[in-house]
C-alpha cells in the first residue's frame, strides 16, 4: 500500500471502496453445535456446552451450513475448494466464550469471484476476493436493564449462529456504487435461499474498506475501515462521509491514518475507534478440534447445477419471456417472493403485463397501506384469485374500475373474483338495451348538455357519459356507454 | 503403575478439559496392562460430538493378551539412547530389551532421526494451542474471578488470569501466545508444524521394519516436585522420549521394568503402529506375565 502525497488542492480525488459483509446463514441449527439459530427467543435460552464454550465441549460442523455456503461461492462466482481449513480468531472480549472465533483464514472455502452486471448502459464488475464460514459470537447489552450504568448482559442465542464473510476486491468506486452493489448481494443471497436479508435483526452486515487517490493513479491511498453499517442507507451515508472526510484532509495536506472507525448513526459521521497500531493480533493457527473441511468434486459441482435462478437471470428472463418492460422486470425480481408471486399470477391471468400492472399498483399500494410484505399479501390475494380477476376484466365480464373494486372486496375475505361479481351483482352491463334505456334517462335529465353537444360543444359528452357510468354503477360497458350515447346524440332530436 | 496413551482419536475428548487440541489423548492408568486393556475397550470408540475421534471398530484388547512375543520385531532407536540416559535407567531397559528377546522377539536397531527436535516440537505446538485453549478461563462465564471491584473489562482479566494461574501455566501461555504472534508465525508454529511431519514420518518408517518400537519411558528416574523449575527446558528433557509419540499420534505403553541406583521406578515403553494399540498391549502384558515390577512398591 503507498501513501500518497497530498496533491494540489485542486486536484480530483477518486475513492476506491471495498465491501466485507457477514451474513446469517438461514440454518435451522448453529454451526457447531444443534441449538436452534431462531432470533427473538428470550436470552440464553438457544445455548448448550459448546456454544457456551464450556470445558471440554468440541465443534461438530453442520452439513448444510457448508452446503449454503458452497452455493453463496457459486452465486459469486467463485472457485470452491474441494479442501479448506478452520482456523481460530484468537481475542477476548466477553461475548465470544471460548476467547477464539472458529473462522477460517489462510485455506477459505471459496475463492476469486466476482459480481457482474449492467449499471447504466455500462458493465461492472465487481472482484470477490473470498467466501468463507464462521460462527458469530454472541451479544453484549450495554442498555436496557435498571443496572445497564453499572454492568453488562451477555446473551449467547447467537453464539454459534453460520456466519459467512464475503469479502469484495476494491472495485468500488463511490458511496452510491457502494450502495447499490450490497443492495444487489442482497437479492442474490435472499435469491439464493441463504440468508433473511434482514439487517434490522443483523442478519446482514456490512464494513467498508475506503480510501481515497488522485484521479487516474493507480497506487492506493490509505485506507479506513469503517464498521456497523447496517442499512443501505447508512452503508451510502457512511462511505459518502468518509470520502468527504478523507478528502478534506488531504487537501489541507493532512496524511490519512490507517484505522478502524464507526459509523456514528446519531452524528452522522465515522468516529475513530482504533489504530492500525492499537489494531488486534488475532494469532490465527488451524483449529485443532476440526479436521480439514472436504467437499466431493461432485458435491460441489452438485451444489453449483442446483443452485436457484439468481436475480439477474431472472430479470432478463422476465423481459424475454413475458415481454415485460425493463421498469416491470427489474421491479418484480427484487425479492424472489414477489419474482413468484408475479409468475403465479402471471400464470393463472394468461396475461403477463396485466399482472405485472396489477402486482405492482393495487397490490402494493394495499401492501403500503397495511404495512404488509409480499408473504402477508400472498395469503390475502392468492395468485389464482388475482389471476381470476384478471381474467373477469380481459373476457369483458366486469370493467376496469369495477374489477379495482372488486380487488378491495376480495383482499383478505378467501372470495373468488367471480363469487363478488356475482354475489355484488358487478358484472358489466353489455345489454344493449339496458344501456340505451340509460342513456336515454340521462339524456332527458340532462337536456343543457345534450343541447349544447348538438350544437357543436362536443365536450359536454364526457359528462353525459359519465352520469350514464354513475347511474349503473359503473357496471355498463364503457364502449357500448360512448357509442350507443353518441347514436342518441346524433339521432335527430327526441327521436329513439 | 501400566499407564497407556491410546492412538490420536481412540478415546472421545469429548468432556477432556483441553490443553493442547491436537495431542491430548486419555488413556487409563492401572495397576497391570490385563486392566489396561479392559478399561480401554469401555472408553475407545467413536463419538459423533469429538469431530477428531476416529470411526474404526473398538477390537476386545483384553481377549488379545496371549502372553506371546513370538515373531513381535521389537526396534530400539540406539543412537537416541546414546547421551543423556541415566545409568540405573540404561541398565533396567537393557535387561529389559534381553527378557523380551528371551521371549521369542526380535531386536532391531533402528533410526528416529529428527527426535532430537520433538522437544522443541512439542512445547511449540502444545503451548500455542494451551495458550488459545485456556483463553476460555477469563472470568466472565465461570471459574475463578479476581475478589477486586470491578473497574473495566481490560482490568477483571489480567487480575483473574494473573491470579488464578499458575506459573507453569503462565509461562506456556505467553510462550504460546509468542509463537502465535504476528512476524513468528512462520518461524516458530509453522516450522514447528513442518517437523512435526518430519517425526511422524520418522515413525512411518521404522514401522515398515518393525512391530514396536521400545524406549525408556524417561532417560532419568523421578526428579523432586519442584526441583527443576527455576530451569524448566532442563524439566522439559525428562519428556524427550514420549513427546515424539504424542507428535506421531500413536498408542503406547509405559510399564514398570526396575528401579534406579536410589530405587526410583524405571519405565519401559513400547510403541505401535496407529490403531494397533492390541500389539503394545499384547507385548507388555507378555512382558509383565514374566515380571513383578509391576507389584513392587519404591
Amino acid at each position: 500500500m503507498t501513501s500518497l502525497a497530498p496533491p494540489p488542492a485542486a486536484q480530483a480525488f477518486e475513492p476506491v471502496i471495498g465491501l466485507e459483509i457477514h451474513a446469517q446463514l438461514l440454518t435451522a441449527t448453529k454451526i457447531f453445535c444443534g441449538c436452534s439459530t431462531q432470533f427473538g427467543a428470550p436470552p440464553n435460552t438457544h445455548v448448550c456446552p459448546v456454544c457456551l464454550g464450556l470445558p471440554g465441549a468440541l465443534p461438530v460442523l453442520n452439513g448444510e451450513a457448508v452446503t449454503f455456503a458452497a452455493k453463496v461461492g457459486h452465486a459469486l462466482g467463485c472457485t470452491v475448494h474441494p479442501t479448506s481449513i478452520f482456523a481460530r480468531k484468537n481475542y477476548f472480549y466477553p461475548d465470544l466464550p471460548k476467547g477464539y472465533q472458529i473462522s477460517q483464514y489462510e485455506r477459505p472455502l471459496a475463492t476469486d469471484g466476482g459480481v457482474t452486471y449492467e449499471e447504466g448502459g455500462t458493465t461492472r464488475r465487481i472482484g470477490i476476493i473470498r467466501v468463507h464460514l464462521e460462527e458469530d459470537a454472541g451479544k453484549s447489552l450495554h442498555e436496557g436493564f435498571p443496572d445497564s450504568d453499572t454492568r453488562t448482559y451477555l446473551d449467547f442465542n447467537r453464539s454459534g449462529v453460520p456466519l459467512i464473510e464475503i469479502v469484495t476486491h476494491p472495485d468500488l468506486r463511490s458511496a452510491a456504487e457502494a450502495g447499490a452493489f450490497f443492495s444487489r448481494l442482497r437479492a442474490i443471497l435472499v435469491a439464493i435461499g441463504v440468508n433473511d436479508g434482514n439487517m434490522e435483526e443483523g442478519s446482514l452486515r456490512c464494513d467498508a474498506n475506503v480510501s481515497v487517490r488522485a484521479a487516474g493513479a493507480q497506487g492506493f491511498g490509505v485506507k479506513a475501515e469503517i464498521k456497523n453499517l447496517n442499512s443501505f442507507r447508512h452503508v451510502h451515508r457512511a462511505i459518502e462521509y468518509e470520502i468527504e472526510r478523507q478528502v478534506s484532509l488531504l487537501r489541507k495536506g493532512t496524511r490519512i491514518v490507517a484505522e478502524t472507525r464507526l459509523w456514528d448513526v446519531g452524528a452522522g459521521r465515522t468516529t475513530s475507534m482504533r489504530s492500525k497500531e492499537e489494531a488486534h493480533d488475532y494469532r490465527y493457527f488451524p483449529e485443532p478440534d476440526l479436521p480439514p473441511l472436504e467437499l466431493d468434486p461432485a458435491r460441489i459441482e452438485e451444489i453449483r447445477r442446483t443452485l436457484p435462478e439468481l436475480p439477474d437471470a431472472r430479470r432478463q428472463r422476465f423481459i424475454s419471456q413475458y415481454a415485460l418492460p425493463e421498469y416491470d422486470a427489474a421491479l418484480l425480481t427484487q425479492s424472489s417472493a414477489l419474482a413468484d408471486y408475479f409468475e403465479a399470477t402471471a400464470a393463472a391471468a394468461t396475461n403477463a403485463k396485466a399482472a405485472s400492472n396489477w402486482i405492482m399498483g393495487d397490490l402494493t399500494r394495499k401492501m403500503n397501506e397495511l404495512g404488509v410484505e409480499i408473504g402477508q399479501a400472498r395469503v390475502a390475494m392468492p395468485p389464482d384469485a388475482l389471476g381470476g380477476l384478471i381474467r373477469l376484466v380481459d373476457s369483458g365480464r366486469i370493467s376496469s374500475p369495477i374489477a379495482k373494486e372488486v380487488f378491495e372486496k376480495m383482499y383478505g375475505s378467501g372470495r373468488a373474483a367471480a363469487d363478488v361479481v356475482e354475489g355484488e351483482g358487478l358484472a358489466q352491463i353489455d345489454d344493449h338495451a339496458a344501456v340505451e334505456a340509460a342513456v336515454w334517462e340521462v339524456l332527458a335529465a340532462h337536456p343543457g348538455p345534450a343541447a349544447q353537444y348538438r350544437a357543436g360543444r362536443t365536450q359536454t359528452f364526457g359528462f353525459l357519459v359519465g352520469q350514464v357510468m354513475k347511474a349503473t354503477r359503473g357496471k355498463a360497458k364503457p364502449t357500448l356507454v360512448n357509442d350507443l350515447m353518441r347514436r342518441a346524440l346524433e339521432s335527430p332530436e327526441g327521436t329513439r | 503403575m501400566t499407564g497407556f496413551k491410546p492412538t490420536y482419536g481412540r478415546v472421545s475428548r469429548y468432556g477432556l478439559l483441553a490443553f493442547a487440541s491436537s495431542l491430548d489423548q486419555i488413556g487409563p492408568i492401572a495397576t497391570t496392562t490385563s486392566d489396561v486393556a479392559i478399561a480401554l475397550r469401555v472408553i475407545s470408540g467413536p463419538d459423533n460430538r469429538d469431530s477428531t475421534s476416529v470411526r474404526d471398530e473398538v477390537p476386545d484388547f483384553h481377549a488379545e493378551l496371549t502372553g506371546s512375543l513370538r515373531g513381535v520385531r521389537v526396534g530400539v532407536p540406539r543412537a537416541l539412547l546414546a547421551q543423556g540416559v541415566e545409568p540405573g535407567v540404561g541398565t533396567a531397559f537393557d535387561a529389559a530389551i534381553t527378557l523380551l528377546q528371551d521371549q521369542g522377539a526380535t531386536i532391531v536397531d533402528i533410526a528416529l532421526p529428527h527426535s532430537g527436535h520433538a522437544i522443541a516440537v512439542y512445547y511449540l505446538l502444545a503451548t500455542a494451542e494451551a495458550s488459545s485453549n485456556l483463553a476460555r478461563y477469563d472470568g466472565v462465564r465461570y471459574g475463578y474471578r479476581t475478589a477486586q471491584a470491578p473497574d473495566g473489562v481490560a482490568r477483571m482479566y489480567e487480575r483473574t488470569r494473573g491470579e488464578g494461574f499458575g506459573p507453569e501455566v503462565k509461562r506456556r501461555i505467553m510462550l504460546g501466545t509468542y509463537v502465535l504472534s504476528a512476524g513468528y508465525y512462520d518461524a516458530y508454529y509453522l516450522k514447528a508444524q513442518q517437523v512435526r511431519t518430519l517425526i511422524r514420518n520418522d515413525y512411518a518408517d521404522a514401522f515398515d521394519r518393525v512391530d514396536l518400537i521400545a524406549l525408556p519411558t524417561s532417560p532419568t528416574a523421578a526428579f523432586k516436585l519442584g526441583e527443576r523449575t527455576a530451569d524448566p527446558l532442563q524439566m522439559y528433557l525428562a519428556d524427550v522420549f514420549t513427546v515424539g509419540v504424542n507428535l506421531a499420534g500413536l498408542p503406547a505403553i509405559s510399564v514398570p521394568c526396575g528401579f534406579s541406583d536410589d530405587r526410583l521406578p524405571v519405565g519401559l515403553q513400547l510403541i505401535g503402529r496407529a490403531l494397533e494399540e492390541t500389539t503394545v498391549l499384547r507385548a507388555a502384558d507378555a512382558y509383565e506375565r514374566i515380571t513383578d515390577w509391576h507389584l513392587q512398591s519404591p
